[in-house]
């Protein structure tokens, strides 16, 4: 059934998904607040920007990391001269990748959230005399809950789902960069198709349950 | 409008001897496929559609009816299992080429001239291919095995998918040297940039590329002709000057 690499590769994953997932709140929600009150340019570049993971092919990504994170790159000499090394092969550039490629599914899901919120329960709490930073907390959040477990969920899935970007800066370290989909590639390449198949099946099982339970979740909080 | 069109089908049967042959070439040959190409088509009339890629990943694919008319495998072990399982035509394999594997750096003076900077092991990363998948991969891990070098280096390796891909990992900076293909980093029978150790043939198992007609190509003139081609002089004198042996 599942060899030690492949355990490995499952544990990999789901630490590179759980990281990716945390980070990408922290920065999603108070970018997504900004995008979703701001009427600046500014925030108009800065949504399409975000955006652009979604329809831009992982190996424009992956190729550009290589060459932005690599030894004559700007963003390589930069982490050079910080101490921090070349970021490619390593589990923090996997992860500087990750949230770049799933930063969209974060991004959406609250933006909406946000506005949908409206001015109105703001005003109501600025009447009320809270300060900003306490209306975001217990007013706008708790709204919003719908947004941020659909983000949560949906970036957490598509790290899992990630493929193609991890192909291209990753390595294929065992236990470093390693991840479940590059796993299962090896395995089909070569040709141990059965391997293949226990791996494959667990992320199509595991794909469809988050949907799933998504689903249910969202039909829940839109009754309650 | 439809009168031109109908024209040119009557003529097609005429330009039927014309063959376009798709063909799948190992990631390493490419470049010299490349080359050879123009010459081919000039001469015999056909057209070449080349398919560059890993061969563990041809294989799978001709097993599922891939089009392929013609494999130039980075082995010799899988054009002989395709002609086993009857994929490929019986009398047709043969060893158009044996690759070289060499150490390579983007920068001059990087690399000496018989590897001792693997022992020195004061870089960072070393790229291989995958050994499971690439011949190339393959043999990188023999010669790493044969230094007694596989266990001191096993945390500084990235692999590559294929050899293009490892070739990459080195020529963007991420790797300090990668074991690639000497036909890659050739051009014009001189090294096109860095340095290179060039790993003697007794340190793996040779690189035997072989060839073989598959069956889509059985009643193709074409496809028989480009397998006689690669046979020719001069094919083999531009094979040459891309670091390939016979």
């Amino acid at each position: 059934m599942l060899s030690p690499d492949d355990w490995s590769a499952i544990r990999l994953t789901l630490e590179l998904a759980s990281v990716t997932t945390l980070l990408l709140l922290a920065i999603g929600i108070p970018l997504a607040w900004w995008l979703a009150r701001s009427r600046s340019w500014l925030a108009r570049i800065t949504a399409a920007l975000v955006t652009m993971p979604l329809v831009l092919p992982p190996t424009v990504i992956g190729f550009y990391l290589l060459i932005a994170f690599g030894a004559n790159g700007p963003f390589g000499q930069l982490t050079q001269v910080l101490g921090l090394g070349l970021l490619p092969f390593t589990f923090a550039g996997l992860v500087i990748a990750s949230i770049l490629y799933s930063l969209p599914f974060a991004i959406q899901p609250l933006q909406q959230a946000f506005r949908a919120i409206g001015a109105r329960p703001l005003e109501v709490a600025a009447t009320l005399r809270a300060s900003p930073l306490d209306t975001f907390v217990h007013v706008v959040l708790p709204l919003a809950r719908p947004g941020l477990i659909t983000a949560a969920v949906m970036s957490f899935a598509h790290t899992v789902g990630e493929f193609g970007v991890v192909l291209m800066i990753g390595g294929n370290i065992p236990q470093e960069t390693r991840v479940i989909s590059v796993q299962i590639y090896d395995h089909v390449e070569a040709l141990e198709y059965a391997q293949a198949h226990w791996l494959s099946a667990g992320m199509l099982v595991f794909s469809f349950a988050v949907l799933l339970a998504l689903n249910l979740l969202n039909r829940r909080e839109a009754a309650a | 409008m439809r009168l031109p069109a109908l024209l040119l089908f009557a003529f097609l049967p005429l330009a039927a001897h014309a063959d376009t042959i798709p063909v799948a070439v190992a990631a390493n040959f490419m470049p010299v496929m490349q080359k050879l190409a123009p010459g081919f088509e000039k001469q015999s009339g056909h057209t070449l559609q080349l398919s560059s890629g890993a061969t563990g990943k041809f294989y799978a694919q001709i097993r599922a009816g891939a089009p392929f008319m013609v494999l130039l495998a980075a082995d010799d072990t899988t054009p002989l299992k395709l002609e086993q399982e009857g994929l490929g035509i019986t009398g047709t394999r043969f060893n158009y080429a044996t690759g070289q594997l060499a150490l390579w750096s983007p920068l001059a003076g990087a690399v000496d001239k018989d590897g001792a900077v693997l022992k020195l092991a004061n870089f960072r990363k070393l790229a291989i291919a995958s050994p499971k998948a690439a011949p190339y991969g393959q043999a990188a891990m023999e010669t790493l095995q044969a230094l007694k070098l596989d266990a001191t280096l096993a945390p500084k390796l990235v692999q590559g998918e294929s050899i293009a891909q490892t070739y990459q990992f080195v020529a963007t900076g991420n790797a300090d040297f990668g074991f690639v293909a000497l036909s890659q980093i050739m051009e014009n029978g001189k090294l096109r940039a860095g340095s290179v150790w060039i790993v003697p043939a007794t340190l793996h198992h040779p690189i035997r590329q072989d060839a073989i007609l598959l069956k889509p190509g059985v009643n193709s003139a074409g496809a028989r002709a480009l397998l006689d081609y690669l046979k020719t002089p001069a094919a083999r004198a531009v094979m040459q000057q891309y670091g390939y042996r016979f």
